[in-house]
């Protein structure tokens, strides 16, 4: 039996350990704990086949990831929107992240029908394990913002607490399993 | 890997380039010094470790290499668990070298079709080349993802594993788990030979680098997840002794790391598994390597895409070996009680040897951490190739030496970034 995948993901690309690049795992660590039903969750580093498996054929992708950007304003949020990502179409890449991965996903026809990003502005990309404080203070934002695209798309969640693992990622492990 | 190239434009924000610097510095028509930056060593890591505990080692150092974090958890494991003075029994190695073989499938299809092969045919990247030969980056993204569904079964996720610990695994697979996997793997077997075909009738220049190779070694099968340590130079050693023979320099005048064999310079990855242990490759794998017109050793770096080729047919056969001889570890995982010591481990990670060293006190924190990477190892080596083919196409310009330049490190497979264009160069 093969349950159909999410019509919705939410991709965290960035690395925990290179300071505000971790933006997008904190941000998919926040969503976690109060897991939206229906949605898989996943980090990814950037490398374009893992984007293209995992918004392959979505109704909707969220993307989270840190920009670096001259003149700086860490902490400011962008959002890119691209609807209607039909197999065929050519989306300009001006204005989006991930330029190279959203090409090489529309050559080969694995794009999500939307993709949303949400780009953080980074103040700093070096060593490290925690994010800036500006950057830190734009997580609850982001995360506000991801909730309200999986609700436009998905709509409500139901009354019932979302806590169920099993309703997203089929393939996470527990150490008590 | 800790660098991950980003590319992101919006509106009047700046580009991220890549982060690889190539310096070189040419004098009357001779290159005087060629300083390749594209790999920063593990420092952060190793200094990071320090007084964490034993347990914790698995999860961060899987951080380290998003190619390879199974790698980098074997090394690890080996190292801490020799420490600790235990040894995992037949199943979980058994279970973690298929782990492992889905990361060398995945890895290889990754960089054969979506990094390399584009060279060799002209491209400027993937996406030109999926424009005009759609099915055969379908073909290697296929073979990726199989290697990808290893990954996933075992270790729980396609990247950073959840399910690995010190010991072996939280939860093991049953066999009736593992019979979806080998359908996968048996059809990802004929796109790994079609893939070794393929990449043979490339183009190669005839270079040869006499240069002493480095791999683990196995007495029962081509070595990924364990081994000793052997070299073309004759030496045949545990990994214990590797900090004997193998000394990192810091090179004058640049950050960068030169690691030596004896005080010679070497190579680890493919082609020296390949040159040292061929005969250990399957019947299948060394016929195709044949059909492909390799002999039992090789030293053209350019060919070293076949030899990835013909390594991922080796690593699904051994996986569908690994699936059918499988039996079940139980438990998933042996103890690892804490103890004062110092442990090596070495493994081949898809990009060559990798070796970690740990010191524990006594109650299980990490005093020290010692990690060398492949592409550390390997700096020296591809330094010497970039100077000699800068120094015979001085004539082209700036962007076009670049693509070369490129090209040349492409060979070695470097841990950077996936990025088509990742380079910067600067001639003085």
């Amino acid at each position: 039996m093969t349950a159909a995948r999410p019509r919705v993901v939410v991709i965290g690309v960035g690395n925990p350990y290179r300071a505000d690049d971790g933006v997008g795992p904190a941000v998919l660590a926040e969503l976690e704990r109060r897991r939206p039903p229906g949605v898989d969750l996943i980090v990814a580093d950037g490398e374009p086949s893992q984007l293209l498996d995992a918004w392959a054929g979505r109704d909707l992708a969220v993307v989270v990831d840190a920009v670096l950007c001259d003149p700086s304003t860490p902490g400011r949020i962008h959002r890119t929107h691209l609807p209607d990502l039909l197999p065929g179409a050519t989306a300009s890449t001006h204005g989006l992240g991930i330029p190279d991965a959203l090409r090489l996903a529309e050559v080969l026809e694995r794009t999500p029908h939307e993709l949303v990003v949400f780009a953080v502005e980074a103040a700093d990309l070096g060593f490290g394990v925690t994010l800036s404080d500006a950057v830190a203070a734009a997580v609850p934002a982001v995360v506000d913002a991801t909730r309200a695209e999986i609700r436009r798309v998905l709509g409500p969640p139901s009354a019932q607490a979302s806590t169920d693992a099993g309703a997203g990622n089929a393939t996470e492990f527990t150490a008590a399993s | 890997m800790s660098h991950r190239n980003r590319q992101l434009q919006v509106s009047s924000l700046a580009r991220v380039e890549g982060e690889g610097a190539l310096r070189v510095v040419i004098a009357d028509g001779q290159v005087q010094s060629a300083e390749l930056q594209i790999y920063e060593p593990p420092r952060f890591f190793e200094a990071f470790l320090r007084g964490r505990q034993y347990s914790e080692v698995i999860d961060i150092t899987s951080r380290i290499c998003g190619i390879c974090p199974v790698a980098y958890q074997t090394s690890a494991w080996l190292a801490i668990e020799q420490a600790c003075g235990v040894v995992a029994d037949e199943r979980i190695t058994a279970l973690r070298r298929l782990l492992y073989c889905g990361e060398w499938i995945s890895s290889h299809a990754l960089h054969i079709y979506l990094l390399h092969a584009p060279d060799f045919l002209g491209y400027p990247d993937a996406i030109a080349l999926a424009a005009n030969h759609r099915d055969l980056v379908e073909r290697g993204l296929r073979l990726k993802q199989a290697g990808n569904a290893i990954l996933e079964a075992i270790g729980g996720r396609a990247i950073h594993p959840v399910n690995t610990r010190l010991g072996g695994f939280h939860r093991a697979p049953t066999r009736s788990e593992l019979a979806p996997l080998a359908e996968r793997l048996r059809a990802a077997l004929d796109d790994a030979l079609a893939t070794v075909e393929w990449v043979a009738g490339f183009p190669f220049p005839d270079v040869q680098v006499p240069i002493d190779l480095l791999a683990v070694y196995h007495p029962d099968h081509y070595a990924i997840e364990s081994g000793r340590i052997r070299s073309t130079t004759g030496l045949d050693i545990p990994a214990d002794q590797f900090s004997d023979h193998v000394v990192e320099h810091q090179v004058a005048r640049s950050t960068a790391l030169h690691a030596t064999l004896d005080g010679g310079r070497y190579l680890t990855g493919p082609l020296a598994r390949y040159s040292l242990n061929f005969n250990q490759l399957s019947p299948l794998a060394r016929q195709a390597a044949q059909r492909a017109g390799l002999g039992p050793t090789c030293r053209n770096p350019f060919q070293s895409i076949v030899v990835r080729a013909v390594e991922t047919v080796y690593a699904v056969e051994e996986a569908l070996r690994l699936i059918a001889d499988y039996v079940r570890p139980d438990p998933a995982a042996i103890i690892v009680p804490p103890r004062a010591g110092v442990g090596h481990g070495a493994s081949e990670a898809p990009r060559g040897l990798l070796y970690h060293r740990y010191e524990l006190e006594a109650d299980g924190r990490i005093a020290s951490a010692t990690i060398v990477p492949p592409t550390s190892q390997n700096q020296a080596a591809i330094e010497a190739d970039l100077r000699d083919v800068v120094a015979a196409n001085l004539s082209l310009d700036d962007s076009a030496l670049t693509a070369l330049c490129e090209q040349t490190i492409r060979n070695y497979d470097p841990c950077i970034s996936c990025a088509a264009h990742f380079l910067h160069v600067s001639v003085e």
